[in-house]
């Protein structure tokens, strides 16, 4: 049976095949210590870990290679800033979209008196700007957006709301774990103070990359690191050094994985990314078209088709959804993902918690057949006769 | 012909200036500190006295600090 991959959201996949050859290239001809030693093959590495650095900040709009922070992944980022930003007293404004990967990292924080409200919005969860201010304490420290919503696919008004909070002084963490590769996003036009982004969703590259690009306002000398530990630099002194990347960057860097986020990188700048997503965005359409005609189906997307990512959410009235989603596996060998998507605010919001939905995510390699497939199977579950899989 | 070494805190600094200076067509190399110049275990950028200006215009530039530019006869 043909593997019809619905789960991009998750991670992407398949990758370019660029992506496998420039790993395996960097650990055939590359494989020193970055940042450790000056033999050739620490020197190749480090050179290709500047090549990635210069590609990530070129590709959202940021002039220096050294504003690129590399973490394993958008979770480590998002903690570094919030556990190295805030202090005891600080109230956060948050998306109603938001990932556990900032839910968590605040409740954790709640501990200190750190606290959080969500910012009023739509229905669908996009935040309405016009309701913005009165939110606005005093000791309001922080905005953290989810920037395209990895429920409903819903995209933020990021650059409306950062004018809102940098009118007030108060800095905009982006969560661009979904968006990064999909939705074109320049740091600083867009008004970022801290974009976090993971490398192995629409960026193209494997698990175990991610960072976090610093906008070219953001003031860093107010970060503590979230880790300390061996940079391959000022190696006399038990301080950590305070300059970038050193800062934030203690521990061997996963140059293997980076160097297949860069190829990664490389491939949609090569495919240009307007033409990969508005080809996805046809087919998302006429996903999201066909699905929202048949009975029984609640379909979770953006109100206006202009503010939709290339996620979303459905549920099958009265089927339980894991049963739906193992049929859709092992009957019509569509991957999807079933649940709370590590988004309970999201759920909650949406009046999905605690069931979840079946998410569907598309990429620039899912084929108009691999759409019509998934119709025609949520047509059939839809149509299913009352079973014990019946709620 | 006198080489000239610029000493930089993180490897990562060295690997930056070096990428510049090849794109702006100045002959340079990566190499070992050597030790009697820092006790640090990374790597600096070595150029000859030729270029010495046009480095020191680019230092002016970058967004971090170099340690210094020193004469060797490394």
């Amino acid at each position: 049976m043909t593997i019809v991959y619905m789960d991009n959201a998750a991670t992407t996949w398949p990758k370019p095949p660029e992506v496998l050859a420039a790993m395996t290239r960097t650990m055939e001809e590359a494989g020193g210590n970055a940042g450790r030693g000056g033999h050739r093959l620490a020197v190749a590495a480090g050179e290709i870990l500047y090549q990635v650095r210069d590609t990530v900040a070129v590709f959202f709009g940021c002039s220096d290679p050294f504003r690129v922070t590399f973490t394993a992944n958008a979770t480590e980022s998002i903690n570094l800033i919030l556990k190295g930003y805030l202090k005891p007293g600080d109230h956060v404004l948050v998306s109603p979209l938001e990932h556990n990967a900032v839910m968590r990292p605040l409740q954790f924080l709640a501990q200190q008196n750190i606290q959080w409200s969500v910012l009023p919005s739509a229905k669908d969860g996009r935040i309405d700007t016009t309701l913005i201010e009165p939110m606005i304490r005093q000791n309001t420290r922080l905005f953290v957006i989810c920037h395209e919503s990895n429920v409903n696919g819903v995209i933020q008004p990021i650059h409306e709301i950062s004018k809102i909070a940098h009118s007030f002084h108060i800095p905009l963490l982006a969560d661009c774990s979904q968006s990064a590769g999909s939705v074109p996003i320049d740091i600083d036009s867009d008004g970022i103070d801290f974009l976090v982004f993971t490398g192995h969703k629409s960026l193209f590259g494997p698990v175990g990359t991610g960072g976090i690009v610093w906008g070219s306002q953001a003031n860093i000398e107010q970060i503590t690191p979230l880790k300390q530990g061996g940079t391959g630099s000022v190696s006399d002194r038990y301080d950590q050094p305070d300059f970038l990347p050193d800062k934030f960057e203690s521990g061997t860097l996963n140059i293997v994985g980076l160097s297949g986020l860069k190829a990664g990188i490389d491939w949609i700048n090569r495919n240009q990314m307007n033409q990969l997503s508005s080809e996805k965005d046809v087919l998302l359409q006429k996903f999201l078209d066909e699905i929202r005609a048949i009975k029984r189906v609640q379909v979770f997307c953006a109100e206006k088709k202009e503010n939709q990512g290339g996620v979303f959410s459905l549920i099958i009235e009265r089927l339980d959804n894991g049963f739906a989603a193992q049929w859709l596996d092992e009957e019509k060998g569509i991957l999807s993902r079933v649940g709370l998507h590590c988004a309970p605010l999201a759920h909650r919001f949406l009046h999905t918690f605690p069931a979840g939905t079946i998410r569907f995510a598309v990429s620039p390699f899912t084929t108009c057949e691999d759409v019509e497939i998934c119709i025609d199977a949520i047509k059939m579950l839809a149509e299913k006769k009352e079973t014990a899989h019946f709620l | 012909m006198k080489q000239y070494v610029i000493l930089v805190f993180t490897s990562s600094h060295a690997i930056g200036i070096e990428q510049k200076l090849k794109k702006m067509g100045v002959p340079c190399k990566l190499c070992a500190i050597p030790r009697n110049l820092s006790s640090d275990c990374g790597i600096c950028v070595r150029f000859d006295e030729t270029n010495l200006e046009t480095v020191e215009a680019l230092v002016k530039t970058l967004s971090f600090d170099i340690q210094e530019i020193i004469a060797t006869n490394y």
